[in-house]
């Protein structure tokens, strides 16, 4: 379990945590390469199944990165967002998979040391939880 | 719209913890409007399903279907009969009407269904849906002003509001509205009061299971 090293998806937003990446990237911050990221138009794109999708796939962990609250392109997509977020920690709860697998984070563009803390917190989060039951045979 | 919620995963589980190779059939109808039962919900259904087994560490097939309406024998027959083989069970995200009919026309296959079919009824909001007919067989909206009395009214008083009704709220909760109260103001604002004083009809009261018949559109026979 030591050398554990989670994977986590994350559903990143075209308009604020991508360009965060971004920011991150080229002001040389560094942060765990744990992270796969999966850039999309707005977060109100990723559905339900992305989600579990990701998790059944080999993800240990899965997060949604959208704008800060007020501050969405699309006026409500972080905030539906957060919503689905919400119901597939009570579906995962339901089968007795750790809701907490599960993240939602809000971010703005400018904030390239955020999204590395979240990318850190989030691993750390995940290593502490532990392999993912749908994939132990992966070290 | 039938509006249907999925049953608990729990329950669900259980209901298929013999089988191996699982139809989760949805359909195209009321229960996709209200994000119950539709091709989406098939796909986070199948999804759950193989995530709780590859936990388990058993083996489970899911094939995802979904019939355009799954009350019409048309839409099932052709999708569950070419692919008779392929499984031991159909776990059906439709209605109860939509699960009665693959039962009836596959009487070898069991079937199971995935969701509570709760009622006939309107969407509020996206995400919010309300009762707003028991299909009682014989209409009274006409002189109700397009609001039901058997559905809304906790009594389904067919003659005006129970004294129980307080400052526009029906006694049963102080969220409910009073059907009759709603009655009057929508006929007062229609012009319609005299609708009151007409003599109430004796209703028609259906006998169950309902049946109804069209001659015109049956099959004729030609021998």
């Amino acid at each position: 379990m030591d050398n554990f090293e989670p994977l986590i998806a994350v559903f990143s937003c075209h308009y604020c945590s991508y360009a965060a990446a971004d920011l991150a990237g080229s002001s040389r911050i560094q942060y765990p390469p744990n992270i796969r990221i999966i850039k999309v138009p707005c977060t109100g794109r990723v559905s339900v199944n992305h989600i579990l999708m990701a998790l059944e796939d080999g993800s240990d962990g899965v997060y949604v990165a959208g704008c800060l609250k007020g501050t969405c392109h699309f006026i409500r997509g972080n905030y539906k967002a957060e919503k689905r977020v919400q119901y597939v920690k009570d579906l995962l709860s339901e089968i007795n998979i750790e809701p907490e697998r599960v993240q939602m984070y809000f971010m703005s563009a400018a904030e390239g040391t955020k999204f590395a803390n979240v990318a850190l917190e989030m691993t750390e989060a995940i290593k502490k939880i532990g392999h993912s039951p749908l994939n132990k045979s992966r070290s | 719209m039938i509006v249907g919620e999925r049953k608990p995963m729990e329950e669900l589980l259980g209901m298929i913890e013999d089988f191996e190779r699982i139809l989760v059939l949805g359909c195209k109808g009321c229960v996709t409007v209200c994000c119950a039962g539709g091709p989406k919900e098939v796909k986070t259904l199948s999804t759950l399903i193989r995530m709780d087994r590859k936990q388990k560490g058993r083996k489970v097939i899911t094939i995802e279907a979904s019939t355009e309406l799954q009350c019409e024998p048309e839409s099932i027959r052709p999708i569950l009969e070419k692919m008779a083989n392929q499984y031991d069970v159909v776990l059906s995200m439709a209605c109860g009407a939509g699960v009665q009919t693959v039962a009836k026309l596959f009487p070898d296959k069991l079937v199971l269904p995935a969701l509570n079919t709760n009622f006939t009824g309107i969407a509020e909001e996206h995400g919010v849906w309300t009762e707003a007919c028991l299909a009682c067989g014989d209409c009274v909206l006409g002189r109700t002003a397009g609001i039901c009395p058997v559905t809304l009214c906790a009594k389904g008083l067919l003659n005006g509001p129970c004294g129980g009704a307080s400052e526009g709220k029906c006694e049963v909760s102080k969220d409910q509205p009073c059907a009759w109260q709603e009655i009057y103001h929508a006929l007062k604002r229609l012009n319609r009061l005299h609708y009151l004083k007409q003599k109430p009809q004796v209703k028609d009261w259906p006998v169950h299971p309902g049946r109804v018949v069209r001659e015109d559109l049956r099959e004729v026979e030609t021998t």
